[in-house]
């Protein structure tokens, strides 16, 4: 019998020869918790990785969304971002689980998808670096941890943390869209060009909302001579 | 955080790292300060009256406090302000001074960027409230106690039933010493009633009074009753989410889990359904009442259905009990009428109503009664309350603990905008509307205990006006659980003498 890493609750999960073999991994939560999280598969968009079941087919062209396709169109955002891949999607379940992460600061509850992260995005991040976005050092100091850097720690990696943010700022989580779009210093500054220079980089993180925190950090990355700039997160 | 040592006025004494500018002052975790040796008080210091407003009775972190590090520091120099641990070590792991918790399961570690500790230990048990870790201070205030005034007039011309008037005067005279009552009284006696003079003598005495209870809806229901009553007294509702929390007040109603914050704040603890926390909870609700009183301190339960252990120590007579069989109105408890309703969670399955319960659902469609609907989980909840939109054409809508519109949801149940409502048990107690049905879908399942279907039963037949409304407990073949609940009810009419 196991505890829940979210409500407590004891639990005990069913027994099969995929789950004994390895072959289907699931996150360390009661069926009930884990009932209420809703996986990103079937069709996403090739860049952002967001779920097309759930999204309004008119906001979509090919297999990219308009979202994306409106960064890609913007000339000094081209190609900075490749892709991004999540596991889940960012349903309220999803955001009350990353609440008590982030400001309640139950850190526990990030190992409850080590499983799940390192089997998933084992083949993705073969041959790159982990970087997680970093915390201003202000909120680092006040939040304990920084959650990227913990989900970066389920991947099984050498993580590095090869980034830093300049000044300390409002929560993205404050802002609307247009304002964080608006932003015109880029936040971000990287700490040890040596080591990006032509290599491929893996960003991690709580969420893609927008996208913009991860741009930022991926045209700073791709500035100081990275091949290449992908990206995890738990949610979408 | 990391504190230093350092030596101020001749003094040994600690100041956390972040305000202090001397490098060669080694810092360490907060947790590895072993002995917290208490400067003494001041008494030429200039207090801060806000944060001894705030702070007073209770034990807060950094966080919590509307105050920067400095000034608290400034106090803690001069006395004023105690810091202690909030995590323990003890013989076999930890122990959560905030909250009680020991269960190692409930602890876990992380590398934190505060005290720069790769294994910092923190308490999983009371996050909810903010982070308590071993680097983490408690922060509670030790100088000058805050004066109430006594100027606090009951403002109440209700009479109260026989029963009352026993409970109440057992209250009044008991109190002022050590000791503690436990007033059993049926759903619908008037508990709130009972307590009105005991509070006012009490609260003239200058004793801090407060009244907690395990569910949010009862303090949202109590507070504004008890501020017309008591117009003159500072009062303040605490639960989560709530606005009033730094109120200095000498009464306080709060939800058990909020009862945490405090530390030795009140001479007179009244703990309403004291019976409906699972088994497994009564610990860490004993560490949050014991936690919060002051040394002497007089502890009042409330109980519609109290457990078994309290029935035991009260026929034992280490407990004082009164009763009050008998409702205020003085007519006698709804009783139950059991009633067939098959396989009703393999009906719902398949998207049908057992016969029965469409018959009532119609009937009561058409009297156009308010009625609650009692159901065993989440998932039964959302597919009954959209099956029975689709049957009858009343406002129909349903609320469970983590609904976000539960407190809106029931103030239109209230004001009779919604006619239906479907729910979990979490309104199985508090929630007292007139002209009132009530129903049980699935009534063999688990969750409805005998004190459960009682606090269910109790919900109707409040008002003098209507003082018998229907409850119907539709099953798949009885439990237990609910006969004892009818003949728990039938006892207590027979006790009232009707």
């Amino acid at each position: 019998m196991s505890y829940c890493l979210y409500c407590h609750e004891s639990y005990s999960k069913a027994w099969s020869w995929e789950v004994l073999i390895g072959l289907e991994v699931s996150p360390l939560l009661c069926q009930d918790c884990e009932g209420r999280l809703v996986s990103v598969k079937g069709e996403i968009c090739r860049i952002c990785g967001r779920d097309f079941s759930i999204f309004p087919e008119q906001y979509r062209q090919g297999d990219c969304c308009f979202d994306c396709i409106r960064w890609e169109e913007n000339e000094s955002w081209t190609g900075i971002l490749q892709q991004n891949r999540s596991l889940y999607v960012y349903n309220d379940f999803m955001k009350e689980l990353i609440a008590k992460l982030k400001y309640r600061g139950d850190a526990e509850v990030v190992k409850a998808f080590y499983p799940v992260l390192s089997s998933e995005f084992k083949k993705i991040s073969r041959d790159a670096i982990l970087v997680p976005i970093p915390l201003s050092e202000e909120r680092h100091y006040e939040r304990g941890f920084n959650q990227a850097e913990l989900l970066a720690g389920g991947l099984k990696k050498q993580v590095e943390s090869l980034l830093k943010r300049k000044i300390h700022e409002e929560k993205q989580s404050k802002k609307t869209r247009e304002e964080r779009l608006s932003q015109k210093e880029n936040p971000f500054e990287v700490v040890d060009s040596v080591k990006v220079k032509d290599q491929k980089v893996i960003l991690v993180d709580d969420v893609y909302t927008t996208g913009s925190t991860l741009r930022c950090a991926a045209k700073v990355l791709i500035e100081a001579g990275a091949k290449e700039v992908s990206s995890i997160t738990l949610a979408r | 955080m990391r504190f230093v040592s350092l030596f101020l006025n001749n003094r040994l004494t600690i100041a956390p790292e972040i305000l202090v500018n001397d490098s060669s002052l080694k810092a360490v975790p907060f947790g590895e300060l072993s002995t917290l040796e208490q400067p003494p008080l001041n008494p030429t210091f200039q207090y801060d009256k806000k944060l001894q407003q705030i702070l007073y009775g209770k034990q807060l972190l950094f966080d919590e406090l509307p105050f920067t590090v400095d000034q608290i520091q400034l106090h803690y120099e001069n006395g004023y302000v105690k810091y202690s641990h909030g995590i323990c070590k003890t013989s076999n792991g930890y122990l959560c001074s905030r909250c009680g918790n020991e269960k190692s399961r409930l602890f876990a570690m992380f590398s934190c960027f505060c005290c720069k500790n790769d294994n910092c230990v923190y308490c999983r048990n009371c996050i909810m409230m903010g982070r308590v870790s071993e680097c983490t201070p408690l922060i509670s205030w030790s100088g000058p106690e805050v004066r109430w005034s006594r100027g606090n007039k009951l403002h109440w011309n209700g009479e109260l039933s026989s029963g009352q008037q026993v409970a109440s005067k057992e209250f009044v005279e008991r109190f002022g010493s050590d000791g503690k009552l436990l007033i059993w009284a049926v759903c619908g006696a008037g508990k709130t009633e009972v307590l009105f003079q005991g509070i006012e003598k009490a609260l003239n005495l200058g004793l801090r009074v407060c009244i907690a209870t395990p569910r949010t809806d009862v303090v949202l229901e109590l507070a504004p009753r008890l501020k017309a009553v008591f117009p003159n007294t500072i009062i303040a509702s605490y639960y989560g989410g709530s606005e009033e929390r730094e109120t200095p007040a000498q009464l306080v109603i709060s939800t058990t889990h909020q009862l945490y914050r405090f530390k030795q704040a009140f001479n007179i603890m009244i703990v309403d359904e004291v019976d409906a926390f699972p088994y497994s909870y009564d610990k860490s609700l004993q560490h949050a009442v014991s936690r919060a009183v002051t040394p002497k301190h007089f502890l009042l339960y409330l109980s519609a259905t109290p457990s078994k252990t309290m029935k035991k120590a009260a026929m034992n007579e280490r407990l004082p009990c009164v009763k009050i069989p008998k409702r205020f109105h003085g007519f006698p408890l709804p009783v139950p009428k059991m009633v067939w309703g098959g396989e009703w969670k393999r009906r719902l399955e398949k998207g049908k109503l057992p016969a029965p319960f469409l018959k009532w659902l119609k009937a009561q469609g058409e009297s156009g009664r308010r009625a609650m609907i009692f159901v065993s989980s989440v998932s039964v909840l959302e597919k009954l309350s959209e099956l029975i939109n689709r049957v009858v054409d009343v406002p129909v809508d349903s609320v469970h603990a983590e609904d976000p519109m539960r407190k809106e949801k029931v103030i239109q149940f209230r004001n009779e905008e919604i006619q239906l409502l479907v729910t979990t048990t979490i309104l199985e107690r508090g929630v007292t509307v007139p002209f009132l049905d009530v129903a049980v879908y699935g009534a063999d399942h688990d969750v409805f205990t005998e004190s459960a279907l009682v606090q269910i039963a109790g919900r109707a037949g409040r008002s003098k006006d209507d003082h018998n409304g229907d409850v119907l407990l539709f099953h798949y073949g009885k439990s237990l659980s609910m006969i004892q609940a009818i003949n728990h009810i039938k006892n207590m009419n027979k006790e009232a003498g009707i």
